[in-house]
């Protein structure tokens, strides 16, 4: 965090190694169908984080491309009994339904909050819809949409080219470990480029970057689209998962969720949105198997105390102290408070 | 004849059904600029009140015009001291807080009341138009709805208290020069929608089971309603009330409700598009 808090970090092969090793190596010593679970969701949260921290840009409704997905895979799957074709239109699907969407609101200028409703409806849109596909009339191919049971048993990943060798147990692990390792680089990889460049410059002054001669709705909805492909993808494997899709992919609850697993950990990091996603996965995991507090009530306290007392989130805010307790000193010309360096919304003002 | 009669009558039901939903949210957006995620559980939170007040032998209609915005509104106070107030001027954070605001309603009535379904009978029966079964209650619904557009009118135009909250909210500092604190008009207006959102889950609870989770069936459409209406408080929620009422129920008699609903959701999008600042952004500019 020197660079202060517009910067798009930097990479920490030793601690990337480190990790890489750690999940290569868990399977040795337990379960991995827990596991594989909090991979998929810290996928799922590195998509919104990406988006959220160095685009400055929330959707409402990031469920949207991750229920995409994984009814993309199911369908493809079942249409054509392997899952190598499925698994690539899994992320090319939701991807371009990012792009047409991003596309409407980044170029129609739509503001903040007005894109916060655009992209929930756009959610709660799929969600109505898929649960209203009850019936014979309503099927894609050989496979049934089926309303709000969703669709079960369709075929599972395979080795590409042989349809007979499923992937699942520890197999899937190692597939979901490595898709998660993969995003992270690629995103680094982005953040690094000209392009993550000039969108952290958009999320800093939008007006300035465009009087500089750049074309800002196209880079948002580049990113838009970047992102909800890695949704997507992180869908198609809670598909692979769970082995049945249903429209609660789709919810409410399934956006708000990744919110509150990307503010917890952390905005403008990479590496918070996946700690927020497996310490929050695994205190739902944990309230799923008592009766005594409820879940919602829970994971709802944490969302306003964090939005309250610790608007960056864990990691940031961790960094900050570290920054001050353990190089203090040297780490003076560090810019800003505790509050978050998204410009004040400025009303409807645009 | 009577079927025209029936579109007709069950298109102005949901007209008023949209008005009284999103009246609450009308005023707090409008005015504060502050988007209140948890609006459905506030709506939610009366249902319950009024349900549990009716179960408790109190005259129903007693429950839901008054304890229900009374204890509402309570809420409402406490969350604006507690939350709301910390957070004025930065909208996305409001939002959030707010979405966590509601989580944690559902949790708490849940664990309260348990993940079942509790209801009362409507008090007004049904009657015979035509060939069709109509519910008595639909109306009284109607009746509600214009009462409260109305009085909402004559408050905010011709009161004193009206002119002050539309000062402050236009300019607080000027408000704050002439002696009136900004901050306690805040406090009161947020109060106030929280009252208009229990008025409406105290009239709406008869007409269906209430769970912990049916806030959300409210949010949605309360949210369009009064987002894609814009910042005029009265005449953008009731043009927008329109706009989606209609359109929600000719497609429903067309096709299913599911569709009728979907639909309404889509039409807001496009609205939302060619005009982003709503309705109310681009004509009736000077209306309250």
């Amino acid at each position: 965090m020197t660079g202060g808090f517009a910067s798009a970090g930097r990479m920490h092969w030793g601690w990337f190694i480190a990790l890489a090793l750690l999940l290569i190596l868990l399977p040795l010593g337990s379960d991995t169908h827990t596991p594989t679970l909090l991979a998929i969701w810290s996928l799922f949260a590195l998509s919104l984080g990406l988006m959220w921290g160095y685009a400055g840009i929330l959707s409402f409704g990031h469920a949207a491309y991750y229920g995409l997905g994984a009814y993309t895979y199911a369908i493809t799957a079942m249409n054509t009994g392997e899952s190598t074709a499925a698994l690539i239109l899994a992320v090319l699907v939701p991807g371009m339904v990012a792009a047409v969407v991003g596309a409407m609101m980044f170029y129609g200028r739509i503001s903040d909050v007005y894109m916060g409703v655009i992209t929930l409806v756009f959610a709660l849109i799929l969600n109505k819809f898929m649960g209203a596909t009850a019936g014979e009339a309503y099927r894609i191919g050989s496979a049934r949409l089926g309303g709000f049971n969703g669709i079960p048993a369709f075929p599972i990943l395979n080795v590409p080219g042989d349809p007979s060798t499923q992937i699942y147990g520890t197999g899937l692990y190692y597939v979901v470990v490595v898709c998660l390792l993969g995003c992270y680089l690629i995103a680094r990889w982005v953040l690094g480029s000209a392009f993550g460049r000039t969108l952290l410059g958009i999320r800093e002054n939008e007006a300035r970057v465009e009087l500089l001669g750049y074309n800002a709705p196209a880079y948002k909805t580049a990113i838009f689209a970047l992102t909800a492909a890695m949704a997507g993808l992180a869908g198609s494997l809670f598909a692979n998962w769970a082995e049945i899709v249903t429209p609660s992919l789709f919810g409410l609850g399934q956006s708000v969720e990744v919110i509150i697993w990307v503010i917890a950990g952390g905005i403008g990091t990479l590496i918070g949105p996946v700690v927020g996603a497996v310490l929050l996965g695994m205190l739902k995991l944990l309230l799923g198997e008592q009766t005594l507090v409820d879940n919602s009530l829970v994971l709802g306290a944490i969302l306003i105390l964090v939005v309250l007392l610790l608007p960056r989130g864990l990691a940031p805010s961790l960094m900050a102290w570290r920054a001050r307790h353990v190089v203090s000193g040297a780490g003076r010309s560090r810019s800003g408070g505790s509050r978050r360096r998204r410009p004040p919304p400025s009303g409807d003002s645009r | 004849m009577d079927y025209t009669a029936v579109v007709l009558l069950e298109i102005v039901y949901m007209i008023a059904f949209l008005v009284l939903t999103s009246a609450g949210l009308a005023v707090v957006f409008g005015m504060m600029r502050v988007i209140n995620l948890a609006h459905g559980e506030f709506v939610m939170i009366g249902g319950y009140t009024t349900i549990a007040c009716a179960k408790a032998g109190l005259n129903i209609y007693v429950a839901m015009l008054v304890i229900s915005p009374l204890v509402v509104g309570l809420f409402g106070l406490i969350v604006e001291r507690l939350v709301v107030r910390h957070l004025y001027g930065r909208m996305i954070d409001t939002m959030l807080a707010t979405w966590g605001l509601s989580l944690l309603m559902v949790g708490l009535v849940t664990m309260i009341f348990g993940n079942t379904a509790v209801s009362v009978p409507a008090p007004i029966p049904g009657y015979q138009l035509g060939e069709f079964q109509m519910g008595g209650y639909n109306l009284f619904i109607i009746a509600v709805a214009t009462l409260l557009v109305v009085c909402l009118w004559l408050v905010l135009r011709f009161t004193r208290l009206g002119l002050v909250a539309r000062g402050a909210m236009q300019s607080a500092d000027v408000a704050s020069s002439l002696g009136y604190n900004p901050k306690m008009v805040y406090m009161w207006t947020f109060t106030a929608g929280a009252a208009l959102s229990g008025l409406a889950g105290g009239v709406l609870a008869p007409l269906t089971g209430l769970l912990p989770s049916s806030g959300a069936a409210y949010i949605a459409k309360a949210f369009i309603t009064v987002i894609t209406g814009g910042a005029a408080v009265i005449v953008g929620t009731l043009s927008s009330s329109v706009i989606f009422g209609t359109i929600n129920q000719l497609v429903s008699f067309g096709s299913t409700p599911v569709i009728g609903e979907i639909a309404m959701l889509a039409l807001a999008v496009v609205l939302l598009r060619l005009m982003p600042q709503g309705i109310t952004g681009r004509f009736f500019r000077n209306s309250a």
